[in-house]
């Protein structure tokens, strides 16, 4: 399989702290990969560097061999490439649902309303909300908006999706609907990075699971190995902490 | 004591009234447009901070907060013609005097609006434009601007209706709005009652105007469109009463 991301050396510092120490990694096209580590160990800065949300210090990356150098011209082209759902979610609340997902395809890929309409009805569709098409964000559940911000990101047809913590945020009896949508999603052969602590996914989906701590990638392994047998003591801590 | 009504309504149907509050409301208008067009870069750039440019207008802000109205209408009246001999020349009116030093004023007052205003706006909401590939100016334009209009409309009609009555400060620049007018009616007929009380009815509709206007804006830029049908305006009259008792 070709590769899509490719992170060579990267490193972030807040000041004196570092955030991401000496990454190294590479996806292929099509490849699930779940992060998950402690809190503060930097698996929200990883994926928010490879769309240059937080800029990285040091290291190379490539998205789609295209270098995310600061360049306005590389890194608006990597951020049609690659979608992104939030925690809270961030969907524009003074727009509809529909026009949430109108707003970037029209302005930043110069689709026309009509095209990009029947993209967002069809994406919407298969997120299991096109009825909702016309109500504002606020009429609608937590469960409900994550669907929308998936379909929001997906008009864009992105090659490669970025989940930071899309269940956090939301009632339990939410999680459950988002994550159906997650998994649909990675059936149909969408790149994804999914920063979660939702085992149940990560063995269902998930090519490979990146345990992080301190900046540092400490393991990489298959969800069942990870997850069963866990190599380091840093992760065997942490799920013992995760699991109740 | 005795309430001449006669006189009271001749002055509210006077042309000189009338003339006089046209002027006010024209000079409020021109006054808090300027002072919005300017405000809302300024407010951007004093937000983003670092440099030099932030702390200058920070500076100049500062300085037309602090300063009474009173002494910059005075002053650009007074001294700007001094300093540039080209605000000597006849086309330099009261009302262009009064223009400048009130949008001015009000530019000061309305950066400070539109920086909380646009502090207001989540920054996930700029993080999702970004991540979504549009450029910095396409993120303000469609999503942070509309987002702090709704958090700025209270607020900035308040000002207005300040502003509004402040206008009544250019009659020391020898400018005919609706104040000085009945002043001077009063200063010849000494009946005080009569003329202040077609002034009061003449502030009393405009503000009832703008407040109609603010409940109107409010509702569009509402974003969950079923509160704002559902809602009713509370009070519109106890509003404006409030605020012309603030005066």
């Amino acid at each position: 399989m070709s590769e899509i991301i490719r992170l060579a050396n990267v490193g972030k510092n807040y000041g004196d702290f570092q955030v991401l120490q000496n990454i190294n990694l590479s996806i292929a096209k099509g490849e699930k990969i779940v992060i998950c580590g402690p809190s503060g160990s930097g698996k929200s800065t990883l994926i928010r560097c490879i769309n240059h949300l937080s800029p990285h210090d040091v290291g190379t990356i490539h998205v789609n061999n295209v270098e995310l150098d600061g360049k306005n011209r590389n890194v608006g082209a990597i951020r049609c490439e690659v979608g992104m759902v939030f925690q809270n979610f961030n969907l524009f609340p003074h727009l509809s649902v529909l026009e949430n997902c109108l707003l970037a395809p029209m302005k930043v890929r110069g689709k026309s309303r009509a095209e990009a309409e029947e993209t967002a009805i069809r994406l919407l569709g298969r997120v299991h909300i096109a009825e909702q098409a016309h109500k504002m964000p606020s009429q609608l559940s937590g469960g409900q908006q994550q669907r929308v911000a998936i379909a929001r990101a997906l008009c864009m047809e992105p090659e490669v999706m970025l989940f930071d913590e899309p269940t956090s945020a939301l009632d339990p009896e939410m999680v459950g609907e988002v994550l159906d949508v997650m998994v649909e999603l990675a059936r149909g052969g969408m790149t994804m990075l999914c920063v979660t602590h939702e085992m149940g996914f990560a063995r269902k989906v998930a090519d490979r699971v990146i345990f992080m701590d301190a900046g540092q990638v400490v393991e990489i392994a298959s969800p069942d190995e990870f997850f069963d047998a866990p190599k380091t003591e840093r992760a065997r801590n942490f799920l013992s902490q995760i699991m109740h | 004591m005795s309430f001449d009504f006669s006189a009271f309504w001749g002055a509210l149907t006077s042309e000189a009234f009338f003339r006089g509050a046209c002027i006010t409301i024209i000079l409020s208008l021109l006054s808090h447009g300027v002072g919005i067009l300017v405000s809302i870069p300024v407010a951007v750039i004093i937000n983003r901070g670092g440099g030099f440019l932030p702390g200058a207008l920070k500076g100049i802000v500062g300085i037309l907060r602090g300063a009474p109205t009173l002494l910059q209408l005075l002053f650009v009246w007074n001294a700007l013609p001094q300093f540039f001999p080209i605000f000597r020349e006849p086309w330099f009116t009261p009302f262009l005097a009064a223009w400048i030093a009130l949008s001015l004023n009000e530019a000061a007052y309305q950066v400070e609006i539109n920086r909380a205003a646009l502090k207001a706006v989540d920054p996930g909401q700029e993080a999702a434009g970004e991540a979504l590939g549009l450029s910095r100016f396409q993120i303000f334009r469609y999503i942070t601007l509309p987002q702090a209009m709704r958090v700025a409309i209270p607020p900035t009609v308040n000002e207005f209706i300040t502003l509004l009555k402040i206008t009544s400060l250019a009659s020391v620049i020898s400018l005919q709005e609706l104040m000085s007018t009945a002043s001077r009616a009063v200063s010849t007929t000494f009946q005080f009652s009569e003329y202040y009380a077609a002034a009061l009815i003449y502030y009393l509709i405009m503000v009832y105007a703008l407040v109609y206007v603010q409940g109107k804006l409010e509702r569009k830029y509402s974003w969950d469109r079923s509160r704002a049908e559902t809602s009713n305006d509370p009070g519109v009259v106890q509003r404006a009463m409030a605020l012309m008792r603030r005066a």
